[in-house]
């Protein structure tokens, strides 16, 4: 994938020009373009924010893709069996890096969910994962409406959330479908095959095929969603990577000599798989995706959609929410005043939310 | 400097550094970012204060090397007015929408004291725009046209003496709320020497006054000597002019004189190409996020605390502003619910009233009818008995007539039947 691939920006209508704004002609160079050094020296000093979070059952490789995302040691990796206990419910576990890639300094937060869908009875069992990314959505809305604000507000809502379905090589499981169908609501969800090195080519196709199915049956819409196309570029190459979702990925994090290279792969007695192969994994579409190409289209589309919608909901239904200390019981007008309708639409996007529950 | 910021803030947060055994592949992000950037185009305000037929159009078409409107303005308008105008200018791949606000009629009244009123009040209310939509439940900042201005070029007349008191008073209602660049126009009446000492007591007049002009930014390495050296140069002294005049074997931008040839681009001559430098080229970015960052938090905290909303409550209890604006909401429905039982009331006595009123006049319609009628029924009998009377008098008459007749005709048979035939005739005629 070309980094330098122009990234798609969510939601943004090409600014129309009306006849108040005529375009103007240069008769020579004036140096507006130097403007976007001046975004790239400032951009460098800010520094960039990703949160990741990975969703899935225990022993799918969760931790171990992650540290092969990024190609470091974020996770001390707990091989099951080591007297490391399941949890009983479903934990969140979030941990904080800064990596630095030539003068580029990136502040990484990776949010794992131990124990889920492990227990007998799953019910319910995204509830925990929805209420801590609306608690970060609710953490940047109340750093955005304080009066005095800071000048940077720290951005820790979950700009990507990966999805590891376990591949059984049929189709979704009911649990995936309801978590999936929840999810991508709220946050911006990329479903991968986990484990894929125990599914031959033509499996993991007919696997994909029956997963895409899946999810058109039951109206997902992941990432990278077809309403925030914006022009026919954009389109081509999404359709493209949306053809490929979900990926199928092996992750490792040790490396091995293959052919007086070193590459990072497992062993194991039939041969090495490789997981920068193409042939082998789908592991570099899913690192292009998340890193190289689409990083900022992430962020964008959660903030300029999940993050306005949650906003919208939330001070709609303010009087009816609890709040912190010195919160005063307000009874709700009487109806006939400021009747804003509960249901809305997503900012573009075709999504219900009627009967959502924070 | 900036680096070790950063490594004191994540040392506060407990966060480690990682090292990666591999090329990851983020590096491309700025470029990433740099790409959104492109696609949404790029907004610049600015703000052109000075009297009329100081130059700002020139300057702003040598600036920018276009001609952007062609018409002087007139220098009768009773008050000030700020005329802005949206433009389109594109470059290699970026896109620019250019705003243009001219101040027309500033310095040309008589009585100047409401001069630099409207200047502020159209910088609030381009802050007031985007504080609206932000606070809307329903907005959409990132297709918002941001028309917060983000530059003032102050042109200063070239006295050479020293900034007159409109300018002082005008730059320190505006220093608060907008970047302010003071520029020399015309400069080229100013001779070098005397320029030198025009700069240094502008300067010293603005730091005793207290006025704060906009600084360029000195943090960063890479640019913080330019910077830092165009600091040191303010006010620019600037000449503009898009005639092009033939020097040596080039056409350059230039204004032609009898003695000579004042050439905008040299440098020598004047400091527009520092101007262009650093307005567009060096610091257009940082002059835009100052006026998100400080100017417009400015505004936004003045206004919202003005409005009532704090982030301390009484007993220094973090107070939410939603809790202030659901207070807010439910008094002014209070308020609404009274007025309108106010009107409600005044609307029934009004009617009441009216009621009553309408009830008199008809009364007094009736009253009079009744009247009319009387007097009409009056008049009938008195007709009645007048014609009773002449009808008596008609019999009475006819009577006699009668009797008159029969005399008469006695009277004839006595005479003679010749003459009794005629008057028979005759009679006969009469009767």
């Amino acid at each position: 994938m070309d980094p330098l691939r122009r990234s798609p920006s969510p939601c943004l209508s090409s600014r129309p020009s009306s006849p108040s704004t005529p375009p103007c002609e240069m008769l020579g160079p004036v140096g507006i373009e130097a403007v976007l050094d001046q975004l790239k020296i400032k951009v460098m000093k800010m520094g960039f924010e990703f949160n990741i979070m990975v969703v899935g059952q225990s022993g799918l490789g969760k931790s171990t893709m992650v540290n092969t995302l990024f190609k470091s040691k974020v996770w001390k990796s707990n091989p099951p069996g080591l007297g490391v206990p399941t949890p009983q419910t479903l934990q969140l576990h979030s941990v904080t890096h800064v990596i630095e890639e030539k003068g580029v300094k990136l502040k990484l937060t990776v949010t794992d969910t131990p124990g889920f869908g492990d227990q007998i009875n799953n019910d319910n069992c995204w509830d925990p994962i929805l209420g801590y990314i609306n608690e970060q959505y609710e953490r940047y809305l109340q750093e955005e409406i304080l009066i005095t604000r800071q000048r940077h507000i720290p951005d820790t809502r979950v700009h990507c959330c990966v999805y590891f379905v376990p591949p059984t090589g049929h189709c979704l499981r009911p649990l995936d479908i309801e978590f999936l169908q929840r999810l991508c609501r709220t946050v911006n969800v990329v479903p991968v095959i986990a484990r894929a090195d125990s599914l031959t080519m033509e499996e993991r196709e007919a696997f994909r095929r029956r997963i895409q199915q899946n999810l058109r049956t039951h109206c997902i819409d992941v990432y990278p969603q077809m309403c925030f196309d914006e022009d026919i570029n954009d389109k081509i190459l999404n359709s493209k990577l949306r053809e490929r979702i979900p990926f199928a990925v092996v992750g490792a994090d040790q490396e091995h000599l293959v052919n007086g290279r070193c590459v990072l792969g497992r062993k194991t007695k039939w041969g090495i798989i490789e997981v920068e192969n193409m042939a082998h994994c789908e592991f570099p579409l899913l690192r292009d995706l998340l890193i190289r190409s689409h990083l900022q289209d992430l962020k964008d589309i959660t903030h300029n959609v999940h993050y306005e919608n949650y906003r919208v909901i939330r001070l709609n239904e303010s009087h009816l929410l609890p709040r912190g200390p010195g919160w005063v019981n307000l009874a709700p007008a009487s109806p006939g005043q400021l009747t804003t309708p509960r249901t809305f639409k997503a900012c573009r996007g075709a999504h219900d939310d009627s009967d959502d529950e924070f | 400097m900036a680096s070790s910021e950063v490594a004191r803030h994540l040392k506060r947060e407990n966060i480690r550094s990682l090292t990666m055994s591999g090329h990851v592949g983020f590096e491309s992000l700025p470029d990433q970012l740099v790409n959104r950037s492109i696609q949404q185009g790029f907004c610049f305000n600015i703000l052109c204060v000075g009297e009329t037929g100081i130059g700002k159009s020139t300057l702003i078409d040598t600036l920018f090397n276009t001609n952007f409107e062609d018409y002087e303005s007139s220098h009768f308008c009773p008050n000030v007015k700020l005329k802005a105008q949206t433009y389109e200018l594109q470059e290699s791949n970026v896109q620019l929408k250019l705003t243009i606000v001219n101040t027309v009629g500033f310095g040309d009244q008589i009585n100047k004291e409401e001069s630099y009123q409207p200047i502020v009040d159209y910088i609030d209310a381009q802050f007031e725009a985007y504080l609206q939509e932000e606070l809307k439940i329903k907005r959409s900042l990132f297709t918002y046209h941001d028309s917060r201005i983000h530059v003032c070029l102050y042109f200063i007349s070239p006295t050479g003496h020293s900034l007159k008191t409109l300018d002082l008073l005008t730059m320190k209602n505006l220093d608060s709320k907008v970047n302010i660049i003071p520029v020399i126009a015309k400069a080229d009446t100013v001779s070098k020497t005397e320029l030198q000492k025009f700069k240094i007591k502008l300067m010293s007049e603005l730091v005793s006054n207290g006025v704060q002009i906009y600084q360029f930014p000195t943090d960063d390495d890479t640019i913080a000597k330019v910077n830092a050296a165009m600091n040191g140069q303010l006010p620019f002294a600037v000449v503009g002019s898009m005639d092009e005049v033939k020097v040596g074997n080039k056409m350059v931008k230039a204004r032609q004189y009898p003695w000579g040839v004042v050439q905008v681009e040299n440098e020598n001559h004047c400091d527009f190409v520092k101007l262009r430098e650093m307005l567009i080229c060096t610091n257009m970015e940082d002059l835009r996020e100052q006026t998100h960052t400080r100017h417009y938090e400015l505004y936004r905290r003045c206004k919202l605390e003005e409005m009532g909303f704090t982030d301390v409550g009484p007993e220094n209890k973090p107070v939410s502003l939603q809790e202030t604006y659901e207070a807010k909401r439910h008094e002014f429905h209070g308020e609404r619910q009274r007025k309108e039982e106010e009107m409600k009331q005044m609307f029934v006595q009004r009617v009441k009233e009216k009621e009553a009123i309408l009830k008199e006049a008809e009364r007094e319609l009736q009253a009079k009818f009744e009247h009319l009628k009387r007097l009409h029924q009056e008049e009938r009998m008195k007709l009645e008995e007048k014609r009773k009377l002449l009808e008596e008098e008609i019999i009475a008459f006819s009577k006699k007539k009668a009797t008159s007749e029969i005399f008469h005709s006695q009277s004839f048979l006595a005479t003679g039947s010749n003459l009794r035939k005629d008057k028979d005739r005759k009679n006969s005629n009469f009767l």
